[in-house]
């Protein structure tokens, strides 16, 4: 037997220990695994199907399309000044998948994972953060197009889309949160994947995905207020404006979000750490 | 490190599960806030019970733990959170050294994914890092034989050659303390020589091994120590013999638990089983095997009740199951039932043997004796002639047969036939004894 006495890794056992703060340290040692996850994730979404990767592409363009033949002519909404409405809805539709996909895929990682979270060890919190790597991949591929789109359009971003990564981040941000929040408790009860859908489906409708903010301008002032305390409102707003270069919400609303989704994000973080200890005994 | 300090070590290590919870009484919301409603104050759980209880014991490093017990003596629960799957509800359990555990072979196995994915997304479920995989990926491909079959999606593959895979990524894990759960008993007997040479091989390196099977050969072939759990306790740490011997004796009928206590068994307890004895300890291997029984009366009735042995040997196989309905026997309410059972085929090979006894109705089970009774049969062998130990190797039973030589035959048959029509094709990969 080698006798290296190198220092040996000592783990301690007992009731509670997810109480304690989070162990960066420990969730850097499974980077692997989420690694792994992610590209498991990203492997088995287009097996077995036709146009495979294809799909990553047509379904925005689908939704553009029909946002702006709801929208724009049939209900007569404006677009922003100098973009075609096509491209805008294209845009914010990216930003908005970019926040519903990463919702939808971490809300339902944990029970997808029964198998793993009940005979394996795991910090549980890699489940949930491995889905945004696909939907990050999602987002670039059709960022891709858009830059296409607005290279053909002409359009030329300002200086703002140096804080666009910003306002991602917020989205994604806010994606994972409420996923850590609605997925954690989707292992006790799974009535919250019939809630799910419905949720990003309201939300759709709220946000400004599909229309311009100044299409809210006339509306009376609770209402704009209720709209601005979404904080998707705001962040979306700004993403997509940052890259057409179009006027942004103004920074007050943005701070507002800003610390919404922060403050979502870390209840969702405190949420799950406190029911984590529990998932292997019910899942 | 040094072969005399302690690789793990606990101390009160008890688990409670709630029985409200794990019977997943509610699993809608609706249901919990309709409960919550009715009952705002009561916490919902309708009992507890403890899977593991006040477990204190070291495990010095480099020894190989062979865990023993009944079903729900809490085998499994220890390795869950000895691995850190689910936590203790009290005690203390510490750890010296980076921990893989096998609760399953495949964890994590995707069907659509190839066998190389498969490695890299189970090693790495498992523990391993990237480089780890890659420094091992052939010898991994080569212990599970799947070399041609690589870029196959693992959904294409022999049930055979998927575990194999399986238990290759596994048999590679290098961690100092290993936690393995009844894997062992996967693929054919060639497969499974090569898994025990593979595990002895990783004993000797001097890593801690807890190992959890039914298989008491394998422990005894594999482990230098042994822990028997009962009813959650530990009752027995010590070395691998005696461990066995104290977990064979428990299904004694002196001492046996279950016989004892009737009213712990599963089942709705209309009657239950209040003897079972062999009519001698001894068996030939060729005797007609022949029991006495009785079952009282509890309470209630139960109408026509039918009745269910089933003979395991030393490996925990079950040889073969006896059903009352297949000869006809059924018995109707009496205060107290008497009775014989009795069985002469198979021929059975020299060992302990242990049979379990179910009673049950038409609609439900009414009790479950585990190891009602425990019987030897002597080591002679029931044929009439003797050859060499390679003579006796293979199969679970003897068997009564013959070979003769005769005339022509009346259906003679030329030449080779070939599978015959509605039997199976024996060139499958999964059917291969290669490996």
């Amino acid at each position: 037997m080698p006798c290296t006495q190198t220092r040996v890794p000592r783990v301690l056992i007992r009731r509670d220990r997810q109480k304690d703060a989070l162990d960066f340290l420990e969730l850097w040692n499974y980077k692997d695994l989420l690694w792994v996850l992610a590209e498991r994730d990203v492997k088995l979404r287009y097996k077995q199907t036709l146009v495979g990767a294809a799909w990553v592409v047509f379904q925005p363009l689908v939704a553009a399309g029909i946002f702006s033949l709801i929208f724009n002519k049939v209900a007569g909404l404006p677009g922003p000044k100098g973009v075609p409405y096509f491209v805008f809805s294209y845009a914010s539709f990216l930003a908005w998948n970019l926040f519903s996909s990463t919702l939808t895929k971490a809300s339902s990682v944990l029970v997808q994972n029964s198998q793993l979270i009940s005979k394996i060890y795991f910090p549980r919190l890699i489940l949930p953060l491995s889905v945004v790597v696909s939907s990050i991949l999602d987002f670039a591929i059709g960022a891709g197009l858009l830059i296409g789109m607005l290279w053909y359009c002409r359009i030329c971003p300002g200086w703002e889309i140096g804080l666009c990564p910003i306002w991602l981040s917020g989205l994604l941000l806010l994606g994972i949160g409420l996923g850590l929040f609605l997925g954690s408790f989707m292992v006790f009860y799974r009535d919250v994947q019939y809630v799910v859908p419905f949720l990003i489906q309201v939300l759709t409708y709220i946000s400004p995905v599909g229309f311009t903010v100044s299409s809210i301008e006339h509306l009376p002032n609770t209402l704009q207020l209720l709209f601005w305390l979404n904080p998707i409102s705001a962040l979306l707003d700004a993403a997509r404006s940052s890259v057409l270069n179009t006027p942004g919400p103004d920074p007050l609303k943005l701070a507002l979000s800003a610390t919404t989704t922060v403050g979502v994000f870390f209840l969702g973080m405190v949420w799950f750490r406190q029911l984590e200890r529990r998932f292997a005994d019910v899942i | 490190m040094s072969s005399n300090s302690s690789a793990i070590v606990t101390s009160n290590l008890t688990k409670y599960y709630s029985i409200g919870t794990t019977a997943c009484k509610r699993s809608s919301a609706a249901e919990a806030i309709a409960d919550w409603i009715k009952n705002p104050l009561r916490h919902n759980t309708t009992g507890t019970f403890c899977a593991l209880s006040d477990l204190s014991c070291e495990i010095s490093s480099g020894s190989i733990v062979g865990i023993l017990g009944r079903n729900g003596a809490g085998k499994s629960t220890l390795l869950k959170i000895l691995s850190r799957i689910t936590e203790p509800s009290h005690g203390i359990a510490e750890l010296y050294g980076r921990v893989g555990s096998l609760l399953e072979v495949g964890t994590g196995f995707h069907p659509e994914l190839t066998g190389r994915e498969n490695i890299f997304l189970n090693g790495t479920i498992l523990g391993m890092s990237r480089t780890d995989i890659k420094r091992q990926f052939d010898e991994i491909v080569e212990f599970a034989g799947v070399e041609k079959f690589l870029d196959t999606p693992v959904k294409r593959y022999s049930s055979g050659m998927y575990v194999r895979l399986a238990f290759s990524v596994a048999a590679h894990l290098e961690s100092e303390i290993l936690l393995i759960d009844e894997i062992l008993a996967v693929g054919d007997a060639e497969f499974q020589k090569k898994c025990l040479g593979r595990m002895k091989s990783v004993a000797t390196s001097g890593r801690t091994i807890l190992f959890v099977s039914h298989n008491m050969q394998s422990i005894a072939a594999l482990c230098d120590k042994s822990m028997l759990l009962d009813g959650g306790r530990l009752s027995y740490y010590g070395d691998v013999k005696s461990g066995i011997d104290k977990y064979l004796q428990s299904y004694c009928p002196q001492n046996n638990v279950d016989l004892a206590q009737p009213e712990s068994r599963r089942g709705s307890g209309e009657y239950r089983l209040a003897y079972m004895s062999p009519v001698r300890q001894m068996f030939g291997g060729a005797d007609l095997k022949e029991f006495e029984f009785r079952i009282d009366r509890r309470h209630g009735t139960a109408g026509q009740m039918f009745m269910q042995s089933y003979i395991y040997n030393s490996a925990g196989v079950i040889v073969c199951q006896c059903d009352s309905r297949l000869t006809g026997f059924w018995i109707g309410d009496t205060q107290r039932i008497e009775g014989k059972f009795s069985f002469r085929t198979p021929w059975l090979k020299p060992g302990t043997y242990r049979m379990d006894v179910v009673i049950s109705n038409a609609f439900s089970l009414i009790d479950d004796c585990q190891g009602a009774a425990v019987f030897d049969v002597s080591p002679g062998i029931p044929y009439g002639f003797t050859a060499g130990d390679d003579s006796l190797e293979y199969g679970i039973v003897f068997s009564d047969f013959q070979w003769s030589q005769c005339g022509p035959l009346s259906t003679a048959r030329e030449g080779y036939h070939g599978a015959m029509p509605g039997e199976p094709a024996r060139i499958g990969i999964g059917n291969g004894r290669h490996v």
